[in-house]
């Protein structure tokens, strides 16, 4: 920054203070916050009955992303600030950035984020974060294995391919289930992208073929253990294929992406009382409830991300007690060990410096 | 048997004082449950109002050499700082809308325009005064440590100046609040080091120089030839802000009507007995809806004081029910105008200033109404389904 702009910057706080200028330009200008950054949704798109794409256009300048990566998303519902995470589907480099919503029957975010969003709309978004990716040097033979909503991060990678190196998806293979073609995300633009490039597209309709299982995959694209593998989907898909992948294949070819945390086991979590150290909060939180559900529940505010043990924002140092990782099933008891509260559940009482 | 020691509450069994502590519980349920947006939007609201006040004052003073401007100017300046001390700055440093996880109103993130640093003064503010509340000997917000507001408090010959400088407190307030953070009378009785004052004092100075900066020399150069009149008039905002907050503080604690209490009481203290040591211990403010704001709804000492942490909007609906319990259970619940609640405790200040005083603000006022005595006591209605 110019010396002179910085020198200005440094006036006006002398003149705002407590306060930074931007806590006032944002009263009137709520996107251009730095602390809470914003986005507008400028254009709202049906893809199904219940998937809907949200365009938008961040008030600061774009967030930098990789294909394959998400974005979180906050939204207040009844006055409370909440967050999910949602893959990019747009382009790096594309004007808009664009998240696909997948209406979770309950889900009182995503309900409301794919059917009750009008364009003017303002959401905030955190830093796309993720480390479902592609690597630099696109490896020769791809295979894509996706499964309902679990097409968006793929949809990312598979724009920016067609956009930039569309010869790595000659020869590629993509299996997408869903229920029937119409609940096909993307259907159309699936179809015409692999008549263009080459792509094999596979397309299985669960409603009247049944649910895909490893066998059948293998039998669809028989060269499997020659090809790198970007999976996402349920999290019983994901299973079954790291099964298969961990007992005949190459464990390290399969990349998988999961949307939601594996549902907590029973016996993961004695649950405790909470402290919070550098906020000074206390919460009990429940048998198997993680840290960060039970200190929000509690009014904390805790660095939060992705909620489901992938992006690591939520790291604080444990002081003292012990918690399980729901994900691992592994205790930490070390002091100044540093956990993922969004996963994990504390052992009795737990002192973490958050 | 009977465990609680004051006069007010003495006539209440320890079943009743259970009862009362759950009906105050469910008050406070019945608020933190329905928390939603119109309780945010009234928040954003009244953050807009306070910076759309505070740029637009200082903007107009920027021609303060104008008398209309100079006028105007002050007049929105004092009323962006009182509402960012009180409405604002207090309630939300007392966490009272972290339940919106919002960054930009949360207890821990948020500074105020005030000489003490958030941080020092939640812990005096939050934790000594709202969990000893009235406590002599426990509670340093009796008397600010150079007071004598109650007669227990042992006379001392400088006390005689007392009604003298509570005008330079009022007029000083943001700054003795500063110092009083500090804690010198600690340092004095040896509880806590000079290192540890001087490191604090060094705190300050580090927030408060910017605070000083700003009001009185940023802004005034900025008016160029209205400099003087821009300094004047800041300094105006300040004092206005301070004799007010000042006088709104002080009719929280210390009119006539309010008990304060003896370390003993914290023995052992149930629920409901703290609750009621909330309530005897707090006086309320009467007026408008404007009012009620301008005071950053302190003039609800009663309810913030039982539920420091309810956002401060809904004070004045759950002020009926509060009251309420106060009647069925025979407890006072203290309320009157500003001008007759600071009258008496000026009159407090004056007379404690010299010795004795034990006749008239002595003890604690009687209970309203005497509910028989623990046998065949007949329970209000709530009170018996909750025993």
């Amino acid at each position: 920054m110019a010396p002179l702009a910085r020198r200005v910057i440094a006036a006006a706080r002398a003149l705002t203070t407590p306060l930074l200028p931007e806590d006032f330009v944002s009263v009137w200008r709520p996107l251009r916050s730095k602390r809470a950054p914003g986005a507008r949704v400028v254009d709202v798109r049906r893809e199904t009955a219940d998937a809907t794409t949200l365009l938008l256009r961040p008030g600061r300048s774009l967030p930098v992303h990789q294909p394959g990566q998400f974005v979180g998303l906050g939204v207040q519902v009844d006055g409370v600030w909440t967050w999910r995470s949602y893959s990019i589907t747009s382009r790096p480099g594309d004007p808009l950035l664009a998240v696909t919503v997948t209406a979770v029957p309950g889900g009182l975010v995503s309900t409301r984020l794919a059917h009750h969003t009008t364009p003017g709309t303002l959401v905030r978004i955190s830093e796309p974060a993720g480390d479902f990716l592609l690597p630099a040097a696109t490896p020769e033979k791809l295979l894509f294995v996706t499964a309902g909503s679990g097409i968006t991060p793929v949809m990312g990678m598979l724009r920016t391919l067609a956009a930039r190196n569309p010869a790595a998806l000659d020869g590629a293979v993509h299996v997408h289930s869903d229920r029937a073609a119409d609940d096909v995300v993307f259907g159309p633009e699936l179809r015409t992208l692999a008549a263009r490039t080459g792509l094999r597209l596979v397309e299985r309709h669960t409603a009247t073929q049944g649910r895909l299982c490893p066998d059948a995959l293998t039998d669809l694209v028989p060269d499997w253990t020659a090809r790198h593998t970007w999976a996402c989907g349920p999290a019983d898909m994901l299973d079954d294929l790291t099964d298969h992948w961990d007992r005949v294949g190459d464990p390290g070819a399969l990349h998988v992406e999961r949307f939601r945390p594996p549902t907590w086991d029973d016996a993961t979590g004695t649950g405790g009382r909470v402290t919070f150290a550098a906020s000074g909060v206390t919460a009990d939180a429940g048998e198997g409830e993680p840290l960060m559900a039970a200190g929000e529940a509690a009014g904390a505010l805790l660095p939060a991300g992705c909620r489901m043990g992938i992006c690591h924002t939520c790291v604080g140092p444990l002081r003292s007690g012990a918690v399980r990782d729901l994900l691992t099933g592994d205790t930490h008891d070390t002091a100044g060990q540093p956990v993922r509260t969004c996963v994990s559940a504390p052992l009795g009482g737990v002192t973490i410096d958050l | 048997m009977r465990t609680t020691t004051g006069v007010a509450d003495a006539h209440l069994t320890e079943e009743q004082i259970d009862a009362l502590g759950a009906e105050l519980d469910a008050i406070r349920a019945s608020v933190v449950d329905n928390l939603g947006e119109a309780d945010a939007h009234y928040i954003r609201t009244v953050v807009r109002v306070q910076r759309g006040l505070e740029a637009g004052g200082r903007t107009l003073l920027l021609f303060s050499r104008v008398p209309a401007a100079w006028v105007a100017g002050t007049a929105a300046l004092s009323v962006a700082k009182i509402l960012e001390n009180m409405e604002l700055g207090h309630n939300i440093l007392h966490g009272q809308w972290d339940w919106m996880r919002d960054p930009d109103i949360h207890s821990t993130t948020w500074e105020w325009d005030h000489a003490s640093p958030s941080e020092m003064w939640k812990r005096s503010h939050n934790y000594e005064h709202h969990t000893f509340t009235n406590v002599r000997g426990k509670d340093r917000d009796l008397g600010y440590a150079i007071m004598r507001v109650t007669p227990e408090q042992p006379w001392h010959p400088a006390y005689l100046l007392q009604p003298i400088y509570n005008i330079g407190l009022s007029a000083f307030f943001e700054w003795a609040i500063a110092i009083y953070d500090i804690e010198f009378d600690r340092v004095q009785a040896g509880t806590k080091t000079w290192d540890e004052a001087k490191a604090e004092m060094k705190t300050i100075w580090r927030k408060a120089r910017k605070q000083l900066a700003k009001d009185y020399l940023l802004f005034p150069l900025l008016s160029g030839r209205g400099a003087v009149s821009t300094l004047t008039a800041n300094a105006t905002a300040n004092l206005v802000r301070n004799m007010w907050s000042h006088a709104v503080i002080f009719c929280g604690h210390f009119p006539d009507g309010v008990e304060t209490f003896d370390e003993a009481r914290l023995e052992n203290e149930s629920r409901g007995q703290w609750y009621i040591r909330q309530l005897l211990g707090s006086a309320n403010l009467t007026g408008g809806p404007l009012f009620h704001i301008m005071t950053g709804n302190l003039s609800h000492q009663i309810e913030h004081h039982l539920f420091p942490d309810v956002p401060s909007n809904r004070y004045r609906e759950i002020a009926p029910q509060v009251q309420d319990v106060c009647r069925r259970y025979g407890l006072p619940y203290s309320a009157g105008p500003l001008p007759k609640q600071y009258g008496t405790v000026l009159r407090r200040l004056a007379r404690l200033a010299f010795p004795g005083g034990h006749k008239r603000y002595g003890g604690s006022p009687a209970p309203v109404r005497k509910l028989r005595p623990r046998t065949g006591v007949r329970l209000p209605a709530v009170a018996r389904r909750a025993a």
